[in-house]
């Protein structure tokens, strides 16, 4: 091996095409499980708002249950555990269709859908409930006023935690590669194997996720600033 | 189902706790706390260097501690592992234990981000307590030392509980590099029975939420205690609810 040669790596076509499918794939599991995790956390988010002991009591076991395992434990039970309960003709078609990405995307997302749900929950408290009493004093309903009074305060206010918690799942989908999928770290592992360019590789593999982290971070910072009635008159 | 893992907790209970310690090297849930425990340790001071350093008049000692706090938010853990396993044997030139590479990687980890709540802490106390510090004849050491310091720090024991929860949790990535601890332990409990992995990492999944949701909870009453304390509410039932400190931390 000699000295540091990045080009090896990035002109070598196969190894191109590797770390494409590598980002291609860790966007595939963060998109999706963002998405089912959003979904999740705002019916988790109803349930807890909405009359009745047991469904509150769920939602803070869901939440608790997820916060205090770690993400990782949480996948392993999915793949290594869940997978093999299934009935086979489900996992037959699992295993066909990219299981490991599939329990990546159900795993981290059911475990954020905790955080999510947290994050609008301390927004929408935030927002004095004279809020909801004016609103409803103004004919609004009860969905109605939700919907146009508190949900967008309440999201406004919750929206660096929740910025914050959309890079760490974007971090976290790094995770898949304990369970096999084939995403950028399961490509950077990969190629050092095959390149012996530990250096390098990982020099890429870093300044990607970096790039990507930094520029969901720019992303939130301009949807708050956009957010924001103070700013946005400026902007 | 519970049968199963009723057998398998008393099968390997020992394993769980202690890995195959006498006759090999210590792991399972004791390995996994005395790792959090010492990065913790070990990162709660550099965290303090790093939020000074960071909080510093002079460019050459802000840049860096702000590139670094910046590339561990925006990295994967996993990665600066994978980094950690590639260089400090590189550097050290000798063979290190996985114990001590997964070390080195959750110190400068969590010092990054403690050192973020450490800065807080001392923004949060204002200019004028530093002020009053120097015009009392304290130099900026002496004011850090024996003003500023002992308040935020104070302040910062909820945050510090949490990272320690957090740090118990990042632990787990150590599987990648096979450092001995609990998930570990619980890997090679599965590969011995082979034909119950829900019931094993269910085991682990009940024993890691636990501890992790005792500290947490330990957390949050200290932070109402101290919010109260901060508010001069100690022993008198709050009139209004106060609003609380807000508990920094990474999760995973």
């Amino acid at each position: 091996m000699t000295g540091f040669d990045l080009s090896a790596i990035l002109t070598n076509p196969e190894f191109v095409a590797m770390l494409l499918h590598g980002i291609e794939m860790t966007f595939i599991i963060a998109i999706g499980s963002w998405t089912l995790a959003m979904t999740l956390a705002i019916l988790l988010l109803a349930l807890r708002f909405s009359p009745g002991r047991f469904g509150n009591a769920f939602v803070a076991g869901y939440v608790s249950y997820h916060r205090n395992v770690p993400t990782l434990v949480q996948l392993m039970l999915w793949y290594f555990g869940i997978f093999t309960l299934l009935p086979d003709w489900l996992t037959s078609w699992l295993a066909s269709h990219n299981a490991e990405a599939i329990f990546a995307i159900i795993g981290l997302g059911l475990c954020q859908a905790a955080y999510f749900s947290e994050d609008l929950r301390s927004g929408l408290r935030s927002v004095s409930p004279g809020q909801m009493e004016a609103a409803r004093a103004l004919g609004h309903g009860y969905l109605s006023a939700m919907r146009f009074v508190m949900m967008p305060q309440g999201v406004r206010n919750a929206l660096p935690p929740l910025i914050n918690h959309s890079v760490s799942l974007f971090k976290n989908s790094s995770l898949g590669v304990v369970i096999g999928a084939s995403e950028l770290t399961h490509a950077v592992k990969e190629i050092e194997n095959l390149s012996f360019r530990t250096f390098e590789i990982y020099l890429i593999g870093t300044v990607l996720y970096l790039f990507f982290s930094l520029l969901i971070m720019a992303g939130g910072a301009y949807v708050s600033m956009r957010a924001d009635p103070a700013t946005r008159a400026r902007a | 189902m519970i049968n199963d893992i009723i057998a398998i907790f008393h099968d390997y209970w020992l394993l769980l706790l202690i890995g195959q310690y006498p006759n090999g090297p210590l792991g399972g849930l004791a390995n996994t706390l005395i790792l959090s425990a010492l990065s913790i340790a070990l990162a709660f001071p550099l965290s303090i260097l790093l939020a000074l350093a960071r909080l510093s008049r002079w460019p050459f000692l802000r840049w860096p501690v702000t590139v670094l706090v910046y590339v561990t938010r925006g990295v994967p853990l996993l990665m600066l592992i994978l980094w950690s396993y590639f260089l400090v044997p590189l550097l050290t030139g000798a063979d290190v234990p996985s114990f001590v590479t997964m070390l080195t990687t959750l110190v400068v980890y969590q010092a990054a981000f403690l050192s973020e709540v450490v800065r807080a802490g001392i923004v949060a106390l204002g200019h004028g307590q530093m002020e009053a510090a120097k015009a009392l004849g304290h130099g900026y050491f002496g004011a850090m030392r024996f003003v500023i310091l002992p308040q935020a720090l104070y302040n910062m024991i909820p945050s510090i509980l949490s990272t320690f929860v957090s740090t118990i949790k990042d632990t787990t990535l150590g599987y990648v590099i096979n450092v001995p601890d609990l998930t570990f332990a619980a890997s090679q409990v599965n590969n011995q029975l082979l034909t119950q992995p829900f019931q094993v990492f269910l085991i682990l999944a009940v024993i890691y939420y636990a501890i992790c949701w005792s500290l947490t909870h330990v957390a949050y009453r200290l932070e109402r205690q101290i919010t109260r304390r901060r508010a001069g509410l100690n022993g008198v039932r709050p009139a209004a609810v106060i609003a609380p400190v807000k508990i920094i931390s990474e999760q995973l």
